[in-house]
């Protein structure tokens, strides 16, 4: 059975194997409003837990997506370059960014799971 | 994710809330879900649910509802309307001399170093149609220090009466007319550029046939306390929707249209911005105003740099500040205002380039997040403009 787990920055990853699936949450989309551009990694990046690895942009800005989990990065969705407005439909879902080859699995200890990332989220209002 | 720049910083200073002004609109744009934002030392609203892209798609295909109460409105008034054009002439390039009653024109304010102090809207005005005072429009994070300005040098020469106490709305989109005359019909009978006093739904405003979106429409002056009122009634009609400072941004940025402090500060001259439409022929050749003298040797030999549009070759948007280099890498200047056009359907910019690289078509790199972009210089504006002329 496949886990989600949420960073402090928006962004989700979710556990099948040695695979990660990320991307940002609902909450990230809705404050960034209608995404016009989506920048992805190019496969075989190496990317680290907290640094950049994508860059999302709005009408009204450039936000940069930092990796929830070190690993190499082995597919994109590239559907994002022509409908970039699929982050806003469905962020958690066919909005993904990157699936990621873990590189520590250990590194999940520290994220928030659903429930944590639900309570983290209202304590921002 | 990090937001980088936030939104705030993109289109004005964030600041704490706690100084924060509110327009007469505050409690409207609230209730209709305005998403508010520090801008200009005011809490403004920089979308509503709509949405950026919808509410720029709505204001190009009907029409759209803009606070602009932060604006500064200025009046200039004299013993004759000769006496209020030619104090004002001290002070901006344009010749105000000429205006017919109800005569609108762009101008701007220079210092002696013939940089942009602030850009501005004049209007010949009067009680009836004896058109003998100016009413001017001026940005809102610039209204004190241009009111100071006009005391100080044009105190002895006409009355500057500030009216920051006046909302301002602004109505526009393609159908902005149809909407205005169902309460204004009076409204049907004024061409772009042109202003008057006008009864709009029992309230009497002052109402100019302009706007900064490329589009037809309106602004409408009105007291304060009416202003609510006159939102609500624009907002009764099913075409018109509310639009915040976000899509006003993109809307003026695909009509190649400037904003102070980004495409035009105090150290650009309005012939390295493209401006020079704006300095009329009389005004050219006697000089007059602050740094007249750089603007005539400019206008002669030519400025070192200009204000382009810049079309990306690609989809990824190149914001404010990104630098612009030649086919060679060599950095020859800088985008000022960037983003997304809705319209357009891909990032659209303008920015400053050295005049050698200023020809439309001219190819060019940005370097963005350190990767080199290709570019080229593109005519302005990058969505036609469709005027009641």
């Amino acid at each position: 059975m496949s886990e989600v787990r949420y960073s402090k920055d928006h962004e989700w990853v979710k556990i099948d194997g040695d695979t990660a699936t990320v991307g940002i949450t609902h909450y990230a989309q809705e404050q960034l409003g209608d995404v016009v551009f989506v920048e992805l990694p190019e496969v075989g990046k190496k990317v680290e837990q907290g640094k950049e690895m994508a860059t999302v942009e709005s009408v009204k800005a450039a936000s940069e997506v930092y990796a929830p989990i070190s690993g190499e990065v082995v597919e994109v969705n590239s559907a994002l370059t022509d409908a970039p407005a699929t982050v806003n439909e469905e962020a958690q879902g066919k909005g993904w960014f990157a699936k990621l080859k873990i590189a520590d699995k250990g590194q999940l200890a520290g994220l928030m799971d659903e429930a944590a990332y639900k309570k983290f989220v209202e304590g921002l209002h | 994710m990090n937001r980088d720049p936030d939104p705030e910083a993109v289109l004005g200073t964030s600041e704490s809330t706690e100084t924060l002004k509110r327009t007469p609109l505050y409690d409207l744009h609230v209730e209709l879900g305005g998403k508010m934002v520090p801008f200009a030392g005011y809490e403004m609203p920089v979308q509503y649910p709509m949405g950026i892209l919808t509410e720029h798609q709505h204001t190009r295909t009907g029409a759209g509802l803009f606070d602009v109460s932060h604006m500064g409105q200025i009046r200039l008034r004299g013993e004759s309307f000769a006496q209020v054009a030619s104090a004002l002439e001290r002070l901006c390039p344009a010749d105000f001399q000429s205006l017919a009653p109800g005569q609108q024109r762009y101008s701007f304010f220079t210092n002696n170093a013939a940089g942009i102090l602030d850009d501005l809207m004049v209007t010949r005005a009067g009680k009836g149609d004896d058109g003998d005072h100016l009413i001017m429009v001026v940005n809102a994070s610039c209204k004190d220090q241009d009111l100071s300005h006009l005391q100080a040098n044009l105190n002895n020469r006409c009355e500057v009466e500030p009216m920051f106490d006046r909302a301002l709305l602004a109505l526009q989109g393609p159908r902005a007319g149809a909407a205005m005359q169902k309460i204004a019909p009076d409204s049907a009978a004024m061409k772009f550029m042109t202003g008057r006093p006008l009864n709009v739904g029992g309230m009497e405003c002052f109402v100019t046939r302009s706007g900064y979106t490329g589009e037809d429409g309106f602004e409408i002056s009105v007291a304060g306390g009416e202003a609510d009122n006159l939102a609500r009634k624009l907002l009764g009609d099913m075409e018109v929707k509310p639009i915040g400072l976000g899509a006003r941004d993109s809307l003026r940025l695909e009509a190649g249209l400037c904003l102070y402090g980004n495409d035009i500060t105090e150290t650009t001259t309005p012939v390295e911005a493209s401006l020079v439409w704006a300095i009329q022929k009389r005004r050219r050749e006697q000089g007059g105003f602050p740094g007249a003298g750089i603007v005539q040797r400019q206008l002669a030999e030519g400025a070192p740099r200009k204000r382009v549009g810049i079309l990306p070759d690609g989809k990824a948007p190149a914001r404010a500040h990104t630098e612009i280099a030649n086919e060679h890498g060599e950095v020859i200047g800088e985008i000022t205002s960037g983003g997304f056009g809705p319209t357009v359907g891909g990032p659209v910019a303008m920015g400053y380039v050295r005049a050698d690289l200023a020809a439309i078509g001219t190819r060019l790199q940005l370097m963005v997040r350190g990767k080199a972009l290709p570019a080229k210089v593109a005519a302005m504006p990058f969505t036609p403009h469709r005027y009641h002329r």
